[in-house]
Order: structure tokens, then sequence, then C-alpha cells
């Protein structure tokens, strides 16, 4: 079922950085790179250091792919897929992510890829 | 039981013997710089595993670097100094008798007696005794404060004489001489340089050179007397001693150096009737074998072809003949190369070949330029193609190139002068290192050649620290090093390799480049930076790099929205992420002080968040466990009780240690706590490329341990002493004395200049510690720029570290006092609850993060 989930105003994202919000029990980091006018989100689980923390990387691109470096341990991961851009085995769950009248909408039940 | 393990041993040692036929005994007497330099060329030869190996050791520590012996009065320990790792002979299975001296050698037996009562048999035997300062034999010689200067026992001695010392004089003007008579400037003595002939360094000099060299050296305060043959020491009138020379002139003096040249311990040879050469020194031939078919004589206490070599790299050469030799090998020692290139005093001097034009036919060119102090010569062949010597003094930068010349007998241009005169428009004076042919000796000290160099960056060594590590060249005296770099560049360059210094895919520019475009072009933003000079969005790299040369530079605060996407999370959220996504909090405390008051706030905040709290190697207290949003409550708390922000998340100032100083310690010499306090205050909030650490001692025995920060500074009598660029951490390096006897506002301009300087010009992520052992010139060209001002910056450097004392906010204060910057200390956008990630469990009273397993066994219960 495709299910768009309110999870904050646009206000309380950080413009090219990012938060993270808690969207019906996932923790889900919300990135925003206003220059691209893009939003991305992918889950906030680190699976390199097994703490929360992926909202609070920093973010950029590698060779155009928007990606968010881990605050931990500095593993690279895309924004768009998911993957881990140092060890294609690894990816974290990324979702769709919209904005609806100035809230930013989470579906937690379709990936990016998918949508797109 | 006694008696069996008695037969145990000597079983086992008869079995050795039996197993063993072939093997050699090798016996060494005299571990200094040859003899250690031998041993290590033996271990690393396949013939190692037939010789047993003994050394005699006359010294209480193994072999150390004579070389830079008068560096341990003003930066090295005896321990640094050391040429021998401390398990070399553990792992070589070499026997060393420290501290015993070798008497008498019996050919007939072959073995050695040691003042100890060893007695040691050999097969054979190598020499390597060294040689002893002269002392002249006049009366009064050995009177109490007249020392030679050549080992660490004889610098300890001088230390200690000097501390009821006003005056000292250093006998011999020659290269030794006048490293004494720094080093006794340096103890604060009023120093005199007596030379019994007419000229300094006369052995390497002529009169020019040694002229002009004698006006320099008078500059910096020092008497340089001349033609001056001592024939009595006696008491003296306002000194301890009063030196009586032929003349009839007088100096009264409390120390006195002996550095007179050197004389070769050959006693022990001449002894057991060796050949001693005229003019003293063991008789060697091209082997290095003495009359003796199995006795070797190597370093300074050899006389080959009636010449003693007074420099290390001849030295190491006799070394590695012999254990080719003894491996059967053909390699000879035919003489060496002494030319030197030094700096007395700080006066550049060098010296090359035959200065003194002695070969027949030999044309000579000289430049003298008064007003800057600088004499040239050339000593060239009567066809004026061939460079045969030369001197240089004040400017010695021609060295490298005049060597080259000169060992390889590259023919000259055709105006010889060139190479010496201020540059000539119309010709190159610089010779290419690709002129020079693969045998080209690079590195004297340890036989390195352009081959080698080039083979060793075809191997995929492209920088100096790799070429280094593989060839050895530039480790020994260091003076390859600017050559090295040359055929290193040079080689680079011809294969085609270059050298990659952008920062990340985004800029193609080193962190410098982007220094300067944002101090030029005057760049407030990341955004303004990249779309003008950059491509893409941006990575953790760049971001963080031009993150911190915006703070360093314009010193806004770090959370404004243009920055705060810069900032790694721990500037990001004032506070270092620990392992399991909490937070340290860490408040200042100036100098380590904190008062009663103080400390219980401290200790009342933690506990009402429940934090765990640990003293740093710092001097402050840390509390960990805070969640991202108790930080902003905890800091509250902290800036109401009188702290801020310690700034230990960012690539800035962390701390200023101290030692307790005068104030408190009967040994103190100043106020060391004050002068922390201070420099903390100063420097505090200061963002560089990586974190500083700087510490203050009240007296030298160093309880701030000082000389291990990138800033240390220690109180002596005179005033305070500067070291820099020292580290702890991964690659610990001791930091260099920078300046001494410092006034307190000296200091402080100093420091300033440094830092800026530092900020401006190092690596992404560099300490001060590896950007001073990348930088050229090293700390002489720090010294030019911070205090002779050879850039003419020291104005910026100034005015720019002004900016950022003026412009200084405690980061935690703006950020409570502004509801926006809030928002970002919570862990859910749109919840109020925790991470349940964060679990701790209790460890010795306080908190710690519960472990992998430990969750595991929590949820299983909690399900
Ligand atoms: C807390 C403390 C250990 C302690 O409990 O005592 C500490 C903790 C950390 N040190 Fe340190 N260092 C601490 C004193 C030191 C010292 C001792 C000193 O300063 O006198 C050194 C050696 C001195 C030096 O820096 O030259 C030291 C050398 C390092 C290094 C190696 C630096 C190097 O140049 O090799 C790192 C790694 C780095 O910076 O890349 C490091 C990195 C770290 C980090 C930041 C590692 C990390 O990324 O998580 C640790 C986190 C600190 C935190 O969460 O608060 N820490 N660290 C000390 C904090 C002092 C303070 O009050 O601010
Ligand atoms: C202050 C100073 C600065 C110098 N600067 C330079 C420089 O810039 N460049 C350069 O090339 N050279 C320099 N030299 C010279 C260099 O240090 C020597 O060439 C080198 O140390 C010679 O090595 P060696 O092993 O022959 O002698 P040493 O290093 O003197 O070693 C001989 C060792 O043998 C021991 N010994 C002697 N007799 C006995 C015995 N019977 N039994 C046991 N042990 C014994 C001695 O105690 C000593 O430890 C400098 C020397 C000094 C003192
Ligand atoms: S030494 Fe290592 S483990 Fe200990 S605090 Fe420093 S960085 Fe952390
Ligand atoms: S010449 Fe001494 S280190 Fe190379």
């Amino acid at each position: 079922m495709n299910q768009w989930i309110d999870a904050c105003s646009i206000d309380d994202l950080q413009a090219n950085s990012g938060v993270c919000a808690l969207v019906e029990n996932q923790q889900v980091a919300i990135f925003y790179m206003p220059d691209d006018n893009a939003v991305y989100a992918i889950n906030n689980y680190d699976p390199f250091s097994h703490i929360n923390a992926l909202s609070r990387g920093l973010i950029g691109d590698i060779k155009g792919e928007p990606m968010v470096a881990s605050p931990i341990y500095k593993q690279h991961f895309s924004l768009k897929t998911g993957r881990c851009l140092e060890d294609e085995n690894i990816r974290v769950e990324t979702y769709a992510i919209r904005i609806n009248n100035a809230r930013v909408e989470i579906n937690t039940n379709i990936t990016i890829e998918e949508a797109a | 039981m006694l008696y069996a393990i008695i037969t145990v041993i000597f079983r086992i040692s008869s079995l050795k013997e039996e197993y063993m036929s072939n093997q050699q005994n090798l016996l060494v007497i005299g571990n200094g710089m040859v003899g250690q330099n031998f041993l290590v060329s033996l271990m690393a030869s396949d013939i190692k595993e037939h010789c047993d190996v003994i050394t005699f050791c006359e010294e209480p520590i193994p072999a150390y670097d004579r070389v830079h012996l008068s560096e341990y009065f003003s930066s090295k320990s005896a321990n640094e100094l050391s040429l021998v790792s401390p398990d070399f002979f553990n792992e070589n299975d070499i026997t060393i008798h420290i501290g015993d001296k070798a008497i008498a050698i019996d050919r007939n037996n072959k073995t050695v007696t040691s003042a100890n009562g060893a007695v040691i048999a050999y097969d054979k035997l190598i020499l390597a005794t060294g040689s002893r300062a002269f002392v002249p034999p006049i009366s009064g010689h050995d009177r109490e404060g007249c020392i030679a200067y050549r080992t660490i026992a004889d610098l300890d001695n001088m230390i200690a004489a000097a501390k009821d010392s006003k005056v000292g004089a250093v006998v011999g003007g020659g290269l030794l001489g006048l490293e004494a008579a720094k080093a006794l400037q340096n103890l604060g003595l009023e120093t005199n340089v007596v030379q019994f002939g007419p000229r300094l360094m006369s052995a390497q000099l002529d009169d020019g050179g040694a002229g002009l060299l004698k006006s320099k050296i008078e500059d910096l305060g020092v008497t340089v007397l001349t033609n001056k043959n001592t024939i009595k020491i006696i008491d003296g009138d306002s000194c301890r001693h009063k030196m009586i020379f032929a003349d009839g002139t007088e100096l009264e003096t409390d120390m006195i150096i002996y550095s007179a040249g050197i004389r070769p311990r050959d006693e022990i040879a001449a002894s057991c009737g060796l050949d001693i050469a005229g003019r003293g020194g063991i008789v060697i031939d091209n082997q290095c074998l003495t009359s003796d078919k199995d006795i070797y004589a190597i370093g300074e206490c050899a006389s080959w072809n009636d010449k003693i070599f007074g420099l290390v790299a001849p030295g190491y050469a006799m070394a590695r003949t012999v254990v080719d030799h003894l491996a059967g090998g053909a390699e000879e020692f035919t003489g060496a190369d002494m030319s030197t290139k030094l700096k007395l005093n700080g006066v550049d001097v060098a010296s090359i070949g035959d200065p003194h034009a002695s070969t027949p036919g030999s044309l000579v060119y000289s430049y003298q330029n008064g007003v800057d102090g600088v004499y040239k010569c050339l000593v060239v062949s009567q066809d004026n193609k061939q460079l045969l010597g030369a001197v240089l003094v004040g400017d010695a930068s021609g060295y490298p190139t005049l060597t080259q010349y000169y060992l390889n007998g590259i023919e000259l241009p055709q105006h010889p002068d060139s190479l010496i005169l201020p540059s000539r428009s119309d010709e190159s004076v610089g010779l290419g290192s690709d002129a020079l042919p693969a045998s080209a000796q690079i590195c004297s000290c340890y036989d390195v050649s352009k081959g080698d160099v080039c083979s060793a960056v075809e191997m995929g060594c492209t920088t100096i620290g790799a070429l280094k590590d593989e060839t050895k060249a530039a480790t020994g005296c260091g003076g390859c090093a600017a050559l090295l770099k040359s055929v290193l560049d040079c080689e680079l360059e011809k294969a085609g390799i270059e050298v990659n210094t952008d920062i990340c895919e985004h800029f193609p520019y080193t962190r410098q480049d982007l220094y300067n475009l944002i101090m030029v072009e005057e760049i407030k933003t990341f955004h303004d930076l990249i779309s003008k000079h950059g491509a893409g969005k941006g990575c953790e790299i760049c971001k963080q790099v031009v993150g911190s040369i915006l703070a360093s530079y314009w010193n806004e605060y770090v959370l404004e929205s243009e920055h705060v996407g810069l900032q790694d999370t721990n500037d990001t959220f004032l506070a270092n992420m620990q392992k399991d996504g909490t937070y340290s909090v860490v408040p200042r405390m100036t100098g380590g002080e904190v008062t009663p008051e103080g400390l219980i706030s401290i200790g009342q905040i933690a506990k009402k968040y429940g934090l765990y709290t640990k003293v740093t190697g710092g001097q402050r207290v840390d509390l960990f466990g805070a969640r991202v949003d108790q930080l902003p409550l905890i800091w509250q708390e902290l800036i109401a009780a009188g702290f801020e922000s310690g700034h230990a998340y960012g690539k800035s100032l962390r701390t200023v240690k101290s030692c307790v100083g005068s104030t408190w310690c009967r040994f103190g010499v100043d106020d060391s706590v004050g002068l922390a306090v201070e420099l903390e205050n100063r420097f505090k909030g200061l963002r560089a490329p990586h974190k500083i650490k700087f510490a203050v001692s009240g007296c030298t025995r160093e309880c701030a341990e000082a000389q291990s920060k990138d800033i240390g500074v220690i109180a002596v009598e005179g005033g305070w002493n500067l070291y820099v660029c020292g580290n702890g951490g991964m690659k610990p390096r001791h930091g260099d004395l920078f300046a001494t006897n410092l006034d307190k506002q000296t200091l402080i301009k100093y420091i300033d200049r440094i830092l800026i300087f530092y900020v401006r010009t190092a690596d992404r992520l560099q300490r001060t510690s590896v950007w001073m052992e990348n930088m050229e010139g090293g700390l002489d060209y720090l010294k030019s720029v911070v205090i002779d001002d050879k850039l003419g910056v020291c104005d910026q450097l100034e005015a720019q570290i002004q900016h950022v004392v003026n412009s200084y906010q405690c980061e935690w204060k703006t950020t409570i006092g502004d509801e926006t910057k809030l928002k970002r200390f919570r862990h859910f956008v749109n919840s109020d609850k925790h991470d349940e990630n964060i679990i701790f469990v209790e460890e010795r009273g306080q908190i710690r993060p519960a472990n992998l397993e430990e969750r595991e066994l929590l949820a299983a219960e909690n399900a």
C-alpha cells in the first residue's frame, strides 16, 4: 500500500545538511540541497558504526552522485540508491520523499528507485 | 643444583663450538659512529651468519650521533642522538661490553684484554677507536673547567661548569671550535675564540673567506682572537683562569673548551706494534687492513695515504669496504671528498675541494660583497674547464651545484664566474640535476648515487619521505636534502608523473591555493568559492577545508547558515560525537586552572545529567554521554557557572597545558600558569588546518611537556624559550628551539606570526610537526620569515591574528542565545522522543555505552 506520511515542515530542513525525522517508528535522515532543489530520504542507521547518525554527516557529491559521508568512520552512501560507495555489498534503505504544501512527506514503502 | 646448571651451560657452549666450527669471532673495539655503522652494514650482509660479534664500548652509552652533538644543548636528548635502536644488540646477537675499554691486544694469541678484565679471542679484529680532541700540552691545561668538545659526557661537564661561569674561551677556530663557541654563547657566556693561526677554519677557507667569516662571527657578539699561541693557564683575577699568550697578552676566562683539532686514538694499536703514520693514525691500505692481516682500522683512528679523515662519510666508506672484504669482495677505499657545508652561528659557510688553489696552474675567481657580507671564490683548472675548489661564505646556496661540478668533473660553463656572480642575464647558472651522470653521488653519508635515487623513484617512491626510507639518502647530515629533492622533481617530471595536489575532485587547487583565493578575492562563503573556482557540490574534504579557512580568515560564527553545512558533525553540534552517537562536553579550563567553585559546578551539572566524567590528557574535565538534545541545556548551566567552550571539537586551539610554576614550585623561574592562561585566552577560537596545542613550563624540568607541543614555552633565567612544531600523538616529534630568552611581548609576537603563517600555508589536516618536516629550508626558513620578516608579511600576519582575537566569541554562548540555531539540537525534527539506540550500562560507578552483546541481552529482557 503506497502511503505518504507527513514528516515535518520544510522549515525544519537544513539547507545543504541533514535532519532526522521519526516516521512510523523508523529513523529517516532527510537531506536538502537547495541549489538542485533536491530532497533525499535514507535510513538514519549507519551499518558500520551501528548507530543512528547518518543525518549528521556531511553531504555533497562524488563524481556527480549525491552522497552523505558517515560522521563516524566516513564511508560514503549514495543519497539516491543508499549504496555504500566503498563497499557495494552494503546499502541503506532509501525512501520516496516529496514536498506537498510546504510539508515534507515520506513513503517508507517505496524506495526512490521504484518511485522513479 | 648449582653444579648441574653449570654443567648444562658447559655442554651447550661446547656443543655450540662443535656445531659452528666455521664461525669466526669478530671483535670490534669502539662503538662510535663508524664502529656502529660497521655493525649495521655487517648485519645487513650474508656473512653475519658466520660471525660471532663482540664489541667494546668505552663510553657509558652505545653509539650516538656526534655530528649533531651540539643539538644536545638546544633540543636533543641523549636518547634522541642515539644511533642504536633499543633492541639492536639483542636482536642481532651481538655482545656489547658497555663502559669497558680495551687496553691491550695480544697479536700472537689473538686476544684482547679489557679494563674490566675480560679476555676475548678474535679471528678478525676491527679498530674503530676514533679520535680525541687535541689538548695543547701546556701547563695548566687540565685545570677545573677546562673541557674537550667530543662526547656527551664533555657536554654535561660544560653545562655544569657554565652554571657559575660568565666568560668562556674556545681554543681553536676551526669547524668544531666555532660550533663550541655557539654552544657557549647559548649557555649565556661571554664568548671568545682563540685561534693559533691567522685565519678561522684554516683548513677549509682562504684568506678572503676567513676574513669575512671573522667579521660575521664578531657581529654576533663573539670575540675572535687570532695569532694567539697559549703558553700557560694560571689563576685569573676577575675570572677562574687567565690564559697567557706568547705575544704577552692575556685573557681572563671561567671556562676553556678545547677544539683545536683531533688526534687519532692509535695508542692501543701502537702498543701492540701495528704501523703508525708519521702524523699519527693507524696505517691502513685500500682494504682498510693494518700491518696485521687480521686487524682492520676504520674511521678517525685510521690513516690512509698519510691522511686522517675527520668526517663521518669517509669512515662509513671504510666500514663498507671492510664488510665487503670480509665477504671476499674487492671494494676499495680510495680516499674521500672533504667538501663541507655548514651553518656556523647562523652564517652559511661551505668549502669544496682545494680552496687554497694549491694545484699547480690553477686560476682563481673571487667575488666579495661587503654590503651583504658575501664572499665566494672558485678555483679552476688552467684550461678554465674543471672546478678544483670553492669557498662560499654568507651565501652557500651554490654549494649543491658546485659540488656536482667538482665531484663529477662536469665541464664548466664558458664564464665560470657566472656561477658565483649575482645572476648574469645571458646565462643560466643552476646545474639541473638532469645534467648529472647516474654515478653522481647524491648523498655522501650513505653513498647514494643518482642512479640509486632514480631506481627508487621508478619503484614508486614519489615523495622525499619515501625516498629517505628506501635509500637512506638525506638521513645523515642532511646536507644533500635539496639536491635529493631536485633529482626527485626532475625524475617525476621526466616520467610524466604529475603529482596531483588537488584537494579533491571539486577543486583543482591545493589548500594553500584556496586560502590565497579566499584572501585575495575576499570570498566569504563556500557557495561563492565553488561556483567561481570549483565544480559539483563539494564533499566532506573540501567543505571542511573551506569551512576551516573561512573560519580562520573571517572568524564568523561557524553555525551561520552559509557555514553550518561545511562543518563536520563535531563542529555542527559543538561537541565531540562518541561511538554511540552521544557527545562529550569539554568546558575550557585555561591553563588547567580551575576554582573549587568551578569544579563543584561541573560536578553538579554532570550529576544532574548523569554524565560520565574524566580528567583529560589536556588538563581539563570531559563530560561524556550527553544526548544531542541535552547539549544546549548543559551548556546553559556551564555558561551560567562561568565556563566557555573548550573547542575540543574544532580543528583549533585546544589546550595550553601548564605546570604550577614559580607561584608555588620551589624551582619555578617564572609564572607559567599566568602565561598559559594569557596565551590560551589570546588564541582560543583560532581555527587552523589541524588542532593546535601549547604548553608552558616554569623551568627546564619541563613538567608541562612543552617540547612535545605545537607551541612550547619554557621559562629560563633570561626570559622565555620558545619551541615550535612538537607533537605527541602517532608520530612524536620533539619541538625545535625557535628562540631563546624572549620577553613576553616578543614571545607573543613570534607566536602570532608563526600560527598565522601555519594557518596560511599548511596542508589540510597537517599538524605543525609535519608542516615543519615538509618545509623547504626548515627551521631556518621559518625563523627568516618570522624573525627577519624575509617575506615582508609580518604586518599582515599580526593584523590577521588581531582580527581573530578581536572577533572571538564563545560559540556556545552565541548558540544558546539563538532560537533558530537551537532547533538543530533535537534528535528528531518531528518528535521529542530520544534515540532508543542509546543505551548505557554502569561501570566503576559511572555510565558507559552498552556494547552490542549487552544491547542484545537488554533487548531480549525487554521482549
Ligand atoms: C579526551 C582525550 C583523551 C582523554 O580522555 O584524556 C582525547 C580524545 C580524543 N582524541 Fe586525543 N584526546 C586527548 C588528548 C590528546 C593528547 C594529549 C595532550 O593534548 O596533551 C594527544 C597527544 C598530543 C598531541 O596532540 O600532539 C592526543 C592525540 C590525538 C591524536 C593524534 C594527533 C597526532 O598528531 O598524531 C588524535 C587523532 C587526530 O587528531 O587525527 C586524537 C583524537 C582524539 C579524538 C578526537 C578521537 C575522535 O575522533 O573521536 C578523541 C575524542 C575526544 C572527545 O570525544 O572528547 N588525539 N590527544 C584528551 C582530550 C584533551 C583535551 O582536554 O582536549
Ligand atoms: C661536535 C662535533 C661535530 C662534528 N660535526 C661533523 C659534521 O658536521 N660532519 C662530519 O662528517 N663529521 C663531524 N664530526 C666528526 C664525526 O663525529 C666523526 O668523524 C665520527 O664520529 C668518527 O667516528 P669514529 O667511530 O671514527 O669515532 P668516534 O665517534 O669518536 O667513536 C670512537 C669510539 O670508540 C671508543 N673507544 C676508543 N678507544 C677505545 C677502546 N680502547 N676501547 C673501547 N672503546 C674505545 C670511544 O670512546 C668512542 O666512543 C663532528 C664531531 C664533533 C665532535
Ligand atoms: S588515545 Fe585513542 S582511544 Fe584514547 S582518547 Fe585518544 S583517540 Fe581515543
Ligand atoms: S650527505 Fe649527509 S645525509 Fe646525505
